[in-house]
Protein backbone atom coordinates (compact mmCIF):
# COMPACT_ATOMS: atom_id res chain seq x y z
CA UNK A 1 0.00 0.00 0.00
CA UNK A 2 0.95 3.39 -0.79
CA UNK A 3 1.97 5.95 1.92
CA UNK A 4 -0.22 8.25 3.36
CA UNK A 5 0.32 12.00 4.37
CA UNK A 6 -1.86 12.91 7.44
CA UNK A 7 -2.70 16.17 8.07
CA UNK A 8 -6.25 16.33 9.14
CA UNK A 9 -5.86 12.92 10.16
CA UNK A 10 -3.01 13.50 11.97
CA UNK A 11 -3.90 12.32 14.91
CA UNK A 12 -6.77 9.16 13.91
CA UNK A 13 -6.22 6.34 15.54
CA UNK A 14 -3.09 7.51 17.98
CA UNK A 15 -5.27 9.79 20.60
CA UNK A 16 -8.66 9.15 22.03
CA UNK A 17 -11.40 11.45 20.22
CA UNK A 18 -13.42 11.28 23.40
CA UNK A 19 -10.52 13.08 25.07
CA UNK A 20 -9.55 17.03 25.16
CA UNK A 21 -6.55 16.35 27.03
CA UNK A 22 -5.35 13.44 24.71
CA UNK A 23 -6.06 16.40 21.97
CA UNK A 24 -3.71 18.86 23.80
CA UNK A 25 -1.05 16.51 24.67
CA UNK A 26 -0.63 16.00 20.94
CA UNK A 27 0.12 19.53 20.57
CA UNK A 28 -4.01 20.67 20.51
CA UNK A 29 -4.83 23.68 20.82
CA UNK A 30 -1.44 25.25 20.37
CA UNK A 31 -2.43 26.69 16.77
CA UNK A 32 -5.56 28.53 18.40
CA UNK A 33 -3.06 30.41 20.70
CA UNK A 34 -0.51 31.32 17.92
CA UNK A 35 -3.78 32.64 15.95
CA UNK A 36 -5.26 34.49 18.78
CA UNK A 37 -1.86 36.12 19.75
CA UNK A 38 -2.07 37.60 15.64
CA UNK A 39 -3.37 40.75 13.86
CA UNK A 40 -6.36 39.60 12.24
CA UNK A 41 -5.02 40.75 8.96
CA UNK A 42 -1.91 38.92 9.43
CA UNK A 43 -3.97 35.77 10.27
CA UNK A 44 -6.14 35.81 7.12
CA UNK A 45 -3.07 36.77 5.34
CA UNK A 46 -1.06 33.84 6.36
CA UNK A 47 -4.05 31.49 5.32
CA UNK A 48 -4.43 33.01 1.95
CA UNK A 49 -0.71 33.03 1.69
CA UNK A 50 -0.98 28.90 1.99
CA UNK A 51 -3.45 28.60 -0.88
CA UNK A 52 -5.41 26.76 1.56
CA UNK A 53 -8.63 25.93 -1.33
CA UNK A 54 -11.92 24.67 -0.04
CA UNK A 55 -11.76 20.79 0.30
CA UNK A 56 -16.06 20.90 0.06
CA UNK A 57 -15.95 21.08 -3.74
CA UNK A 58 -15.73 24.58 -4.98
CA UNK A 59 -11.62 25.09 -4.30
CA UNK A 60 -11.82 28.37 -3.34
CA UNK A 61 -8.91 30.01 -1.57
CA UNK A 62 -11.07 30.33 2.27
CA UNK A 63 -8.53 33.06 3.32
CA UNK A 64 -9.45 34.85 0.50
CA UNK A 65 -12.88 34.09 1.52
CA UNK A 66 -12.65 35.20 4.81
CA UNK A 67 -10.92 38.80 3.79
CA UNK A 68 -14.05 39.56 2.17
CA UNK A 69 -16.04 39.74 5.53
CA UNK A 70 -16.70 42.91 6.25
CA UNK A 71 -16.17 44.85 9.96
CA UNK A 72 -19.47 43.64 11.74
CA UNK A 73 -20.18 43.66 15.00
CA UNK A 74 -21.87 40.00 14.69
CA UNK A 75 -20.46 37.73 12.01
CA UNK A 76 -20.54 33.93 11.85
CA UNK A 77 -18.37 30.73 11.27
CA UNK A 78 -20.43 27.98 9.83
CA UNK A 79 -18.93 24.51 9.18
CA UNK A 80 -20.79 22.25 6.52
CA UNK A 81 -20.66 18.84 7.78
CA UNK A 82 -23.83 18.16 5.49
CA UNK A 83 -22.24 15.34 3.42
CA UNK A 84 -24.59 14.38 1.44
CA UNK A 85 -22.89 13.19 -1.37
CA UNK A 86 -23.11 9.87 -2.03
CA UNK A 87 -19.75 7.80 -1.51
CA UNK A 88 -18.19 10.54 0.78
CA UNK A 89 -17.48 9.68 4.22
CA UNK A 90 -14.56 11.87 5.16
CA UNK A 91 -16.36 14.79 7.24
CA UNK A 92 -17.64 11.98 9.59
CA UNK A 93 -14.38 10.08 9.45
CA UNK A 94 -12.53 13.50 10.36
CA UNK A 95 -15.02 14.19 13.32
CA UNK A 96 -15.21 10.50 14.39
CA UNK A 97 -11.73 10.38 15.00
CA UNK A 98 -10.32 13.79 15.92
CA UNK A 99 -13.40 16.26 16.70
CA UNK A 100 -10.87 18.66 18.43
CA UNK A 101 -9.10 19.71 15.43
CA UNK A 102 -12.28 21.05 13.55
CA UNK A 103 -13.39 22.84 16.69
CA UNK A 104 -9.75 24.42 16.61
CA UNK A 105 -9.95 25.41 13.26
CA UNK A 106 -13.49 26.39 13.24
CA UNK A 107 -12.03 29.01 16.11
CA UNK A 108 -9.03 30.05 14.06
CA UNK A 109 -11.41 31.45 11.71
CA UNK A 110 -13.51 33.08 14.82
CA UNK A 111 -10.27 35.08 15.30
CA UNK A 112 -9.88 35.84 11.82
CA UNK A 113 -13.28 37.01 11.26
CA UNK A 114 -14.01 38.42 14.64
CA UNK A 115 -16.66 36.08 15.11
CA UNK A 116 -18.19 34.97 18.71
CA UNK A 117 -20.41 32.19 17.73
CA UNK A 118 -19.68 28.93 15.32
CA UNK A 119 -21.94 26.90 14.17
CA UNK A 120 -21.88 23.20 12.73
CA UNK A 121 -24.26 21.94 10.28
CA UNK A 122 -24.21 17.87 10.63
CA UNK A 123 -26.39 15.90 8.87
CA UNK A 124 -29.57 14.58 10.26
CA UNK A 125 -28.44 10.75 9.10
CA UNK A 126 -25.35 11.61 11.44
CA UNK A 127 -27.04 11.39 14.83
CA UNK A 128 -24.13 9.70 16.84
CA UNK A 129 -22.13 12.54 15.13
CA UNK A 130 -24.22 14.75 16.33
CA UNK A 131 -23.75 13.66 19.94
CA UNK A 132 -20.34 13.12 19.86
CA UNK A 133 -19.19 16.61 19.08
CA UNK A 134 -21.69 17.95 21.27
CA UNK A 135 -19.50 15.92 23.83
CA UNK A 136 -16.36 17.54 22.42
CA UNK A 137 -17.88 20.87 22.48
CA UNK A 138 -18.56 20.56 26.09
CA UNK A 139 -14.95 19.46 26.97
CA UNK A 140 -13.40 22.41 25.32
CA UNK A 141 -16.19 25.18 27.22
CA UNK A 142 -14.82 23.45 30.79
CA UNK A 143 -10.82 23.83 29.46
CA UNK A 144 -11.91 27.57 27.78
CA UNK A 145 -9.48 26.35 25.40
CA UNK A 146 -12.35 28.72 22.80
CA UNK A 147 -12.09 32.10 24.61
CA UNK A 148 -14.91 33.80 24.05
CA UNK A 149 -15.84 31.58 20.79
CA UNK A 150 -18.85 29.03 20.98
CA UNK A 151 -20.33 26.86 18.98
CA UNK A 152 -23.75 25.10 18.19
CA UNK A 153 -24.38 21.78 16.42
CA UNK A 154 -27.28 22.12 14.41
CA UNK A 155 -28.88 18.88 12.08
CA UNK A 156 -29.95 18.51 8.78
CA UNK A 157 -33.21 16.82 7.65
CA UNK A 158 -31.93 14.31 4.85
CA UNK A 159 -31.60 17.14 1.94
CA UNK A 160 -28.59 17.08 -0.30
CA UNK A 161 -29.17 20.70 -1.41
CA UNK A 162 -28.67 21.69 2.11
CA UNK A 163 -25.04 20.87 0.96
CA UNK A 164 -25.05 24.26 -0.54
CA UNK A 165 -24.18 26.80 1.07
CA UNK A 166 -27.04 29.40 1.24
CA UNK A 167 -29.52 26.87 1.23
CA UNK A 168 -27.51 25.39 4.35
CA UNK A 169 -27.57 28.56 5.87
CA UNK A 170 -32.05 28.52 5.38
CA UNK A 171 -32.19 25.59 7.33
CA UNK A 172 -30.18 26.89 10.20
CA UNK A 173 -32.24 29.57 10.33
CA UNK A 174 -35.64 27.21 10.22
CA UNK A 175 -36.54 27.41 6.50
CA UNK A 176 -37.26 24.92 3.62
CA UNK A 177 -33.66 24.37 2.75
CA UNK A 178 -34.13 26.23 -0.74
CA UNK A 179 -30.71 27.92 -2.26
CA UNK A 180 -30.52 31.81 -2.64
CA UNK A 181 -29.52 34.01 -5.63
CA UNK A 182 -26.13 35.27 -5.03
CA UNK A 183 -25.03 38.32 -4.81
CA UNK A 184 -25.09 38.98 -1.94
CA UNK A 185 -22.80 36.24 -0.88
CA UNK A 186 -22.59 34.69 2.08
CA UNK A 187 -19.60 36.80 3.31
CA UNK A 188 -21.61 40.06 3.13
CA UNK A 189 -24.86 38.57 3.87
CA UNK A 190 -25.27 35.15 5.13
CA UNK A 191 -26.96 33.81 8.22
CA UNK A 192 -29.52 36.06 9.72
CA UNK A 193 -28.13 38.13 6.85
CA UNK A 194 -25.11 38.63 9.10
CA UNK A 195 -21.33 38.40 7.02
CA UNK A 196 -21.02 34.75 7.71
CA UNK A 197 -17.93 32.59 6.76
CA UNK A 198 -19.07 28.90 5.46
CA UNK A 199 -16.27 26.00 5.24
CA UNK A 200 -15.79 22.84 5.16
CA UNK A 201 -14.98 20.12 7.90
CA UNK A 202 -11.47 19.35 6.05
CA UNK A 203 -10.90 22.56 5.25
CA UNK A 204 -10.97 24.05 8.94
CA UNK A 205 -9.48 20.47 9.97
CA UNK A 206 -6.49 21.78 8.00
CA UNK A 207 -6.08 25.19 9.61
CA UNK A 208 -4.31 24.03 13.04
CA UNK A 209 -1.71 22.57 11.44
CA UNK A 210 -1.26 25.20 8.97
CA UNK A 211 -1.13 27.65 11.75
CA UNK A 212 2.05 25.56 13.49
CA UNK A 213 4.01 24.90 10.68
CA UNK A 214 3.36 27.86 8.22
CA UNK A 215 1.78 28.73 4.94
CA UNK A 216 5.53 28.04 3.39
CA UNK A 217 5.43 24.20 4.60
CA UNK A 218 1.89 23.70 3.66
CA UNK A 219 2.37 25.47 0.07
CA UNK A 220 4.98 23.12 -0.85
CA UNK A 221 2.87 19.94 -0.23
CA UNK A 222 1.38 18.25 -3.79
CA UNK A 223 0.26 20.28 -7.07
CA UNK A 224 1.29 23.61 -6.97
CA UNK A 225 -2.46 24.93 -7.38
CA UNK A 226 -3.93 23.05 -5.19
CA UNK A 227 -1.35 22.47 -2.56
CA UNK A 228 -1.71 20.58 0.69
CA UNK A 229 -3.48 17.15 1.30
CA UNK A 230 -6.99 15.25 -0.11
CA UNK A 231 -8.96 13.18 2.11
CA UNK A 232 -10.26 10.42 -0.08
CA UNK A 233 -13.08 8.04 0.42
CA UNK A 234 -13.21 4.57 -1.58
CA UNK A 235 -16.09 2.67 -2.76
CA UNK A 236 -17.13 0.17 -5.12
CA UNK A 237 -14.87 -2.23 -6.68
CA UNK A 238 -11.63 -1.72 -5.11
CA UNK A 239 -10.02 -3.85 -2.54
CA UNK A 240 -9.51 -1.56 0.36
CA UNK A 241 -12.64 0.60 0.61
CA UNK A 242 -11.31 3.38 2.87
CA UNK A 243 -10.52 6.87 3.72
CA UNK A 244 -7.08 8.06 2.43
CA UNK A 245 -5.33 11.27 3.12
CA UNK A 246 -2.48 11.84 0.16
CA UNK A 247 -0.79 14.88 -1.51
CA UNK A 248 -2.66 16.23 -4.54
CA UNK A 249 -0.46 15.90 -7.10
CA UNK A 250 -0.93 11.88 -6.25
CA UNK A 251 -2.56 10.77 -9.72
CA UNK A 252 -5.58 9.01 -10.07
CA UNK A 253 -3.74 5.51 -10.77
CA UNK A 254 -2.00 5.54 -7.65
CA UNK A 255 -5.15 6.15 -5.65
CA UNK A 256 -6.49 2.99 -6.91
CA UNK A 257 -3.78 0.62 -7.35
CA UNK A 258 -1.59 1.67 -4.56
CA UNK A 259 -3.62 3.09 -2.12
CA UNK A 260 -6.98 0.89 -3.15
CA UNK A 261 -4.83 -2.39 -3.56
CA UNK A 262 -6.69 -2.65 -7.24
CA UNK A 263 -9.68 -4.10 -8.76
CA UNK A 264 -11.71 -6.56 -6.21
CA UNK A 265 -11.67 -10.58 -7.19
CA UNK A 266 -9.40 -10.33 -9.97
CA UNK A 267 -10.95 -8.03 -12.67
CA UNK A 268 -9.97 -5.57 -14.88
CA UNK A 269 -11.22 -1.70 -14.33
CA UNK A 270 -13.94 -0.18 -16.41
CA UNK A 271 -14.65 3.19 -14.77
CA UNK A 272 -13.80 5.42 -11.97
CA UNK A 273 -16.55 8.23 -10.67
CA UNK A 274 -14.50 11.23 -8.30
CA UNK A 275 -15.86 13.82 -6.70
CA UNK A 276 -19.28 11.95 -5.53
CA UNK A 277 -22.98 11.46 -7.71
CA UNK A 278 -22.58 14.90 -9.51
CA UNK A 279 -19.06 14.42 -10.45
CA UNK A 280 -17.57 12.63 -14.05
CA UNK A 281 -17.11 9.14 -15.56
CA UNK A 282 -13.51 8.65 -15.79
CA UNK A 283 -11.34 6.60 -18.39
CA UNK A 284 -8.80 4.11 -18.22
CA UNK A 285 -6.99 5.96 -20.43
CA UNK A 286 -6.97 9.27 -18.23
CA UNK A 287 -5.87 7.62 -14.78
CA UNK A 288 -2.67 9.15 -14.98
CA UNK A 289 -4.17 12.36 -13.92
CA UNK A 290 -3.29 13.71 -10.52
CA UNK A 291 -5.95 14.28 -8.37
CA UNK A 292 -5.84 18.14 -7.57
CA UNK A 293 -8.63 20.61 -8.74
CA UNK A 294 -7.18 22.27 -11.58
CA UNK A 295 -5.74 18.56 -13.50
CA UNK A 296 -9.16 17.08 -12.68
CA UNK A 297 -11.33 20.07 -14.19
CA UNK A 298 -8.91 19.77 -17.40
CA UNK A 299 -10.00 16.16 -18.23
CA UNK A 300 -13.76 17.37 -17.40
CA UNK A 301 -14.62 15.82 -13.84
CA UNK A 302 -14.26 17.29 -10.72
CA UNK A 303 -12.06 16.85 -7.86
CA UNK A 304 -15.36 17.66 -5.68
CA UNK A 305 -15.46 15.87 -2.52
CA UNK A 306 -12.91 13.48 -2.54
CA UNK A 307 -15.10 10.15 -2.93
CA UNK A 308 -13.85 7.98 -5.22
CA UNK A 309 -16.69 5.55 -7.15
CA UNK A 310 -14.19 2.22 -8.53
CA UNK A 311 -16.41 0.28 -11.22
CA UNK A 312 -15.02 -3.06 -12.47
CA UNK A 313 -15.22 -4.13 -16.21
CA UNK A 314 -18.62 -5.86 -15.22
CA UNK A 315 -20.64 -2.71 -14.40
CA UNK A 316 -23.55 -1.45 -16.36
CA UNK A 317 -22.63 2.16 -16.76
CA UNK A 318 -25.82 3.30 -18.06
CA UNK A 319 -27.93 1.31 -15.36
CA UNK A 320 -25.89 3.17 -13.18
CA UNK A 321 -26.39 6.69 -14.64
CA UNK A 322 -29.84 5.66 -14.52
CA UNK A 323 -29.83 5.64 -11.07
CA UNK A 324 -27.75 8.56 -10.59
CA UNK A 325 -30.33 10.32 -12.24
CA UNK A 326 -33.03 9.25 -10.15
CA UNK A 327 -31.21 10.62 -7.45
CA UNK A 328 -30.95 14.08 -8.80
CA UNK A 329 -35.06 14.20 -9.84
CA UNK A 330 -35.19 12.92 -6.02
CA UNK A 331 -32.88 15.69 -4.79
CA UNK A 332 -34.10 18.79 -7.03
CA UNK A 333 -35.24 21.36 -4.62
CA UNK A 334 -37.85 22.35 -7.25
CA UNK A 335 -37.38 26.11 -6.85
CA UNK A 336 -35.68 26.55 -10.79
CA UNK A 337 -37.57 25.49 -13.59
CA UNK A 338 -34.46 24.22 -15.63
CA UNK A 339 -33.52 21.63 -12.80
CA UNK A 340 -36.98 20.73 -11.23
CA UNK A 341 -38.37 20.01 -15.06
CA UNK A 342 -34.71 18.90 -15.99
CA UNK A 343 -33.40 16.44 -13.47
CA UNK A 344 -37.05 14.60 -14.24
CA UNK A 345 -37.03 14.90 -18.06
CA UNK A 346 -33.08 13.32 -17.79
CA UNK A 347 -34.39 10.65 -15.64
CA UNK A 348 -37.41 9.86 -17.80
CA UNK A 349 -34.90 9.59 -20.62
CA UNK A 350 -32.31 7.52 -18.85
CA UNK A 351 -34.94 4.75 -17.72
CA UNK A 352 -36.13 4.69 -21.40
CA UNK A 353 -32.33 3.87 -22.42
CA UNK A 354 -31.47 1.86 -19.58
CA UNK A 355 -34.83 -0.45 -20.50
CA UNK A 356 -34.21 -0.72 -24.05
CA UNK A 357 -37.08 1.73 -25.38
CA UNK A 358 -35.19 4.60 -26.62
CA UNK A 359 -33.55 5.94 -30.00
CA UNK A 360 -30.56 8.19 -30.98
CA UNK A 361 -32.61 11.08 -30.82
CA UNK A 362 -34.00 10.48 -27.13
CA UNK A 363 -29.90 10.74 -26.52
CA UNK A 364 -29.51 14.09 -28.74
CA UNK A 365 -32.33 15.49 -26.99
CA UNK A 366 -31.17 15.02 -23.56
CA UNK A 367 -27.54 16.03 -24.40
CA UNK A 368 -28.77 19.11 -25.46
CA UNK A 369 -31.04 19.55 -22.33
CA UNK A 370 -27.69 18.91 -20.05
CA UNK A 371 -26.35 21.81 -21.97
CA UNK A 372 -29.29 24.38 -20.74
CA UNK A 373 -29.21 22.79 -17.54
CA UNK A 374 -25.18 23.51 -16.74
CA UNK A 375 -26.10 27.19 -17.81
CA UNK A 376 -29.33 27.73 -16.43
CA UNK A 377 -29.83 26.48 -13.22
CA UNK A 378 -29.75 28.36 -10.11
CA UNK A 379 -27.41 26.54 -7.82
CA UNK A 380 -24.76 23.66 -8.14
CA UNK A 381 -27.02 20.80 -8.16
CA UNK A 382 -28.73 21.52 -11.05
CA UNK A 383 -25.31 22.79 -13.35
CA UNK A 384 -23.27 19.65 -11.91
CA UNK A 385 -26.61 17.16 -12.27
CA UNK A 386 -25.82 16.40 -16.48
CA UNK A 387 -21.95 15.48 -15.38
CA UNK A 388 -22.67 11.85 -15.37
CA UNK A 389 -24.25 11.93 -18.33
CA UNK A 390 -22.22 13.93 -20.26
CA UNK A 391 -18.98 12.75 -19.12
CA UNK A 392 -20.49 8.92 -19.91
CA UNK A 393 -21.96 9.68 -23.29
CA UNK A 394 -17.88 11.15 -24.35
CA UNK A 395 -16.20 8.50 -22.88
CA UNK A 396 -18.49 5.22 -22.66
CA UNK A 397 -20.80 6.04 -25.52
CA UNK A 398 -20.73 1.89 -26.67
CA UNK A 399 -22.58 1.34 -23.63
CA UNK A 400 -25.54 3.71 -24.31
CA UNK A 401 -25.57 2.44 -28.06
CA UNK A 402 -25.92 -1.21 -27.02
CA UNK A 403 -28.94 -0.41 -25.30
CA UNK A 404 -30.72 1.93 -28.36
CA UNK A 405 -33.48 0.57 -30.85
CA UNK A 406 -31.85 0.62 -34.10
CA UNK B 1 -44.75 9.84 26.82
CA UNK B 2 -43.67 13.54 26.78
CA UNK B 3 -45.86 16.39 26.06
CA UNK B 4 -45.47 17.34 22.30
CA UNK B 5 -45.93 20.99 23.59
CA UNK B 6 -43.15 21.06 26.17
CA UNK B 7 -40.95 19.25 23.42
CA UNK B 8 -41.37 22.11 20.91
CA UNK B 9 -41.06 24.23 24.11
CA UNK B 10 -37.74 23.53 25.10
CA UNK B 11 -36.63 24.94 21.59
CA UNK B 12 -38.30 28.47 22.02
CA UNK B 13 -35.87 30.54 22.19
CA UNK B 14 -33.20 29.07 19.29
CA UNK B 15 -33.73 31.02 16.86
CA UNK B 16 -34.73 28.77 13.79
CA UNK B 17 -34.97 26.51 16.56
CA UNK B 18 -38.43 24.96 14.56
CA UNK B 19 -36.33 21.91 12.60
CA UNK B 20 -34.39 20.67 15.82
CA UNK B 21 -38.31 20.60 17.28
CA UNK B 22 -39.26 18.52 14.68
CA UNK B 23 -35.98 16.44 15.46
CA UNK B 24 -36.77 16.27 18.77
CA UNK B 25 -40.67 15.39 18.40
CA UNK B 26 -40.33 13.15 16.06
CA UNK B 27 -37.11 10.78 18.46
CA UNK B 28 -40.01 10.75 20.82
CA UNK B 29 -43.01 10.15 18.24
CA UNK B 30 -41.09 8.59 15.22
CA UNK B 31 -42.85 11.46 13.10
CA UNK B 32 -44.43 14.72 13.56
CA UNK B 33 -47.86 14.55 14.64
CA UNK B 34 -50.41 16.92 13.05
CA UNK B 35 -51.31 19.21 15.85
CA UNK B 36 -47.26 19.58 16.68
CA UNK B 37 -46.99 21.28 13.56
CA UNK B 38 -49.58 23.68 14.22
CA UNK B 39 -47.83 24.44 18.13
CA UNK B 40 -44.83 24.87 16.00
CA UNK B 41 -46.38 27.27 14.05
CA UNK B 42 -47.63 29.25 17.14
CA UNK B 43 -44.03 28.90 18.89
CA UNK B 44 -41.68 30.08 16.42
CA UNK B 45 -44.46 32.92 14.95
CA UNK B 46 -44.73 31.56 11.17
CA UNK B 47 -47.88 30.33 9.65
CA UNK B 48 -49.07 27.30 9.95
CA UNK B 49 -48.18 26.23 5.84
CA UNK B 50 -44.74 27.38 6.46
CA UNK B 51 -44.20 25.26 9.40
CA UNK B 52 -45.72 22.12 7.64
CA UNK B 53 -43.76 23.82 4.50
CA UNK B 54 -40.62 23.27 6.09
CA UNK B 55 -41.53 19.50 7.92
CA UNK B 56 -42.01 18.21 4.58
CA UNK B 57 -39.37 19.53 2.56
CA UNK B 58 -36.84 17.44 4.26
CA UNK B 59 -36.95 13.30 3.66
CA UNK B 60 -35.58 12.66 6.86
CA UNK B 61 -38.67 14.49 8.60
CA UNK B 62 -42.18 12.34 8.42
CA UNK B 63 -45.00 13.91 8.72
CA UNK B 64 -47.17 10.42 8.72
CA UNK B 65 -47.10 8.07 11.50
CA UNK B 66 -44.36 5.11 11.54
CA UNK B 67 -43.84 2.33 12.98
CA UNK B 68 -41.37 1.31 16.33
CA UNK B 69 -38.79 0.18 13.79
CA UNK B 70 -37.90 2.51 10.92
CA UNK B 71 -35.76 -0.03 8.23
CA UNK B 72 -34.22 2.76 5.39
CA UNK B 73 -32.17 0.84 2.57
CA UNK B 74 -29.43 2.55 0.76
CA UNK B 75 -29.45 3.21 -2.37
CA UNK B 76 -27.50 5.68 -3.68
CA UNK B 77 -24.58 4.44 -6.36
CA UNK B 78 -22.23 2.39 -4.34
CA UNK B 79 -24.72 0.68 -2.79
CA UNK B 80 -26.60 0.36 -5.72
CA UNK B 81 -23.83 -1.45 -7.65
CA UNK B 82 -23.05 -3.48 -4.40
CA UNK B 83 -26.77 -5.56 -4.60
CA UNK B 84 -29.26 -2.48 -2.79
CA UNK B 85 -31.85 -3.69 -5.24
CA UNK B 86 -31.81 -7.40 -3.78
CA UNK B 87 -31.70 -6.40 0.02
CA UNK B 88 -34.81 -4.52 -0.94
CA UNK B 89 -36.26 -7.66 -2.00
CA UNK B 90 -35.22 -9.77 1.06
CA UNK B 91 -36.48 -7.23 3.08
CA UNK B 92 -40.27 -6.70 1.18
CA UNK B 93 -40.38 -10.71 1.38
CA UNK B 94 -39.64 -11.13 5.69
CA UNK B 95 -41.77 -7.80 6.42
CA UNK B 96 -44.62 -8.41 4.04
CA UNK B 97 -44.82 -4.49 2.95
CA UNK B 98 -43.52 -2.35 -0.36
CA UNK B 99 -41.21 0.32 0.13
CA UNK B 100 -42.43 3.27 1.99
CA UNK B 101 -45.60 1.13 4.07
CA UNK B 102 -45.93 -0.10 7.68
CA UNK B 103 -46.41 -3.63 8.90
CA UNK B 104 -50.27 -4.14 10.30
CA UNK B 105 -48.41 -4.42 14.04
CA UNK B 106 -46.83 -0.97 13.81
CA UNK B 107 -43.72 -2.17 14.13
CA UNK B 108 -41.94 -2.04 11.05
CA UNK B 109 -41.84 1.08 8.57
CA UNK B 110 -39.54 0.39 5.46
CA UNK B 111 -38.23 3.09 3.30
CA UNK B 112 -35.94 3.92 0.73
CA UNK B 113 -32.81 6.38 1.61
CA UNK B 114 -29.81 8.05 -0.14
CA UNK B 115 -26.33 7.34 0.83
CA UNK B 116 -25.89 7.79 4.64
CA UNK B 117 -22.18 8.06 4.65
CA UNK B 118 -21.21 4.63 5.69
CA UNK B 119 -20.11 3.24 1.90
CA UNK B 120 -16.76 1.73 3.24
CA UNK B 121 -19.18 -1.59 3.36
CA UNK B 122 -21.59 -1.63 1.01
CA UNK B 123 -25.15 -2.36 0.74
CA UNK B 124 -26.12 -0.28 3.70
CA UNK B 125 -29.32 -0.32 5.64
CA UNK B 126 -30.44 1.34 9.08
CA UNK B 127 -32.73 0.75 11.69
CA UNK B 128 -33.74 3.51 13.60
CA UNK B 129 -30.33 5.96 12.06
CA UNK B 130 -28.04 2.93 13.25
CA UNK B 131 -25.94 1.67 10.35
CA UNK B 132 -25.76 -1.73 9.68
CA UNK B 133 -23.16 -1.91 6.56
CA UNK B 134 -22.02 -5.01 3.97
CA UNK B 135 -25.78 -6.76 4.43
CA UNK B 136 -26.37 -9.76 2.34
CA UNK B 137 -30.15 -10.39 1.58
CA UNK B 138 -29.60 -13.77 3.47
CA UNK B 139 -28.21 -11.45 6.36
CA UNK B 140 -32.13 -10.26 6.78
CA UNK B 141 -34.31 -12.24 8.91
CA UNK B 142 -31.58 -12.06 11.54
CA UNK B 143 -31.27 -8.18 11.55
CA UNK B 144 -34.56 -7.93 11.70
CA UNK B 145 -35.28 -10.58 14.12
CA UNK B 146 -33.44 -8.47 16.43
CA UNK B 147 -35.88 -5.93 16.88
CA UNK B 148 -38.94 -8.62 16.66
C1 LIG C 1 -25.91 20.71 -4.17
C2 LIG C 1 -24.68 21.06 -3.39
C3 LIG C 1 -24.32 20.28 -2.31
C4 LIG C 1 -23.18 20.59 -1.55
N1 LIG C 1 -22.88 19.80 -0.48
C5 LIG C 1 -21.81 20.11 0.27
C6 LIG C 1 -21.49 19.34 1.43
O1 LIG C 1 -22.19 18.37 1.75
N2 LIG C 1 -20.42 19.69 2.16
C7 LIG C 1 -19.64 20.78 1.83
O2 LIG C 1 -18.71 21.08 2.55
N3 LIG C 1 -19.91 21.52 0.75
C8 LIG C 1 -20.97 21.22 -0.03
N4 LIG C 1 -21.26 22.02 -1.11
C9 LIG C 1 -20.41 23.19 -1.38
C10 LIG C 1 -20.86 24.39 -0.54
O3 LIG C 1 -21.85 25.12 -1.23
C11 LIG C 1 -19.72 25.34 -0.24
O4 LIG C 1 -19.07 25.64 -1.42
C12 LIG C 1 -18.71 24.80 0.74
O5 LIG C 1 -19.33 24.37 1.92
C13 LIG C 1 -17.70 25.88 1.06
O6 LIG C 1 -16.69 25.35 1.88
P1 LIG C 1 -15.20 25.18 1.36
O7 LIG C 1 -14.83 26.44 0.65
O8 LIG C 1 -14.41 24.98 2.61
O9 LIG C 1 -15.19 24.00 0.47
C14 LIG C 1 -22.39 21.70 -1.89
C15 LIG C 1 -22.74 22.46 -3.01
C16 LIG C 1 -23.86 22.16 -3.75
C17 LIG C 1 -24.21 23.00 -4.92
S1 LIG D 1 -30.69 24.09 -9.43
FE1 LIG D 1 -32.13 22.57 -8.57
S2 LIG D 1 -31.58 22.40 -6.42
FE2 LIG D 1 -30.64 24.30 -7.20
S3 LIG D 1 -32.16 25.91 -6.81
FE3 LIG D 1 -32.63 25.14 -8.86
S4 LIG D 1 -34.17 23.53 -8.47
FE4 LIG D 1 -33.20 23.93 -6.51
S1 LIG E 1 -23.81 4.85 -0.95
FE1 LIG E 1 -24.94 3.72 0.49
S2 LIG E 1 -24.14 4.46 2.36
FE2 LIG E 1 -23.10 5.66 0.91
Amino acid sequence: MGKEMRIVLRNADKIDPNSIDDYIKAGGYRALEKALGMERKALIEEVKKANLRGRGGAGFNAGMKWSFVPPAEVTYVVCNLDEGEPGTYKDRTIVQKDPHTLLEGMAICGHAINSQKGYIYCRGEYPYVVEHLNRAIDQARRKGVLGNFDIEVRMGGGAYVCGEETALIESIEGHRGEPRFKPPFPGVAGLWAEPTVVNNVETFANLPEILNRGSEWFKAIGAASYPGTKVLTLTGDVVNRVAIEVPTDTTIRQVIYEFGGGIRNGKKFKAVQIGGTSGGFIPESLLDTPIDFDSMRGIGATLGTGAVLVMDETRDIVDIVTRIAKFFEHESCGKCNPCREGTFRNFEIMTKINRGMAAVQDVEKMSLLCKVMQKACLCGLGQAAPGPIVTTLQHFRHEYERKLLA
Amino acid sequence: MANYKDIIGAFRDKPGGIIEAYHALQKEFNYIPKPAIAEAAKVFGVSEAQAYGVATFYSYLSTEPRGKYIIRVCESAPCHIAGADQVVKAIEKELGIKTGETTADGKFTFELTECIGQCQETPVITINSVPYVGITPDDIPAVLDKCR
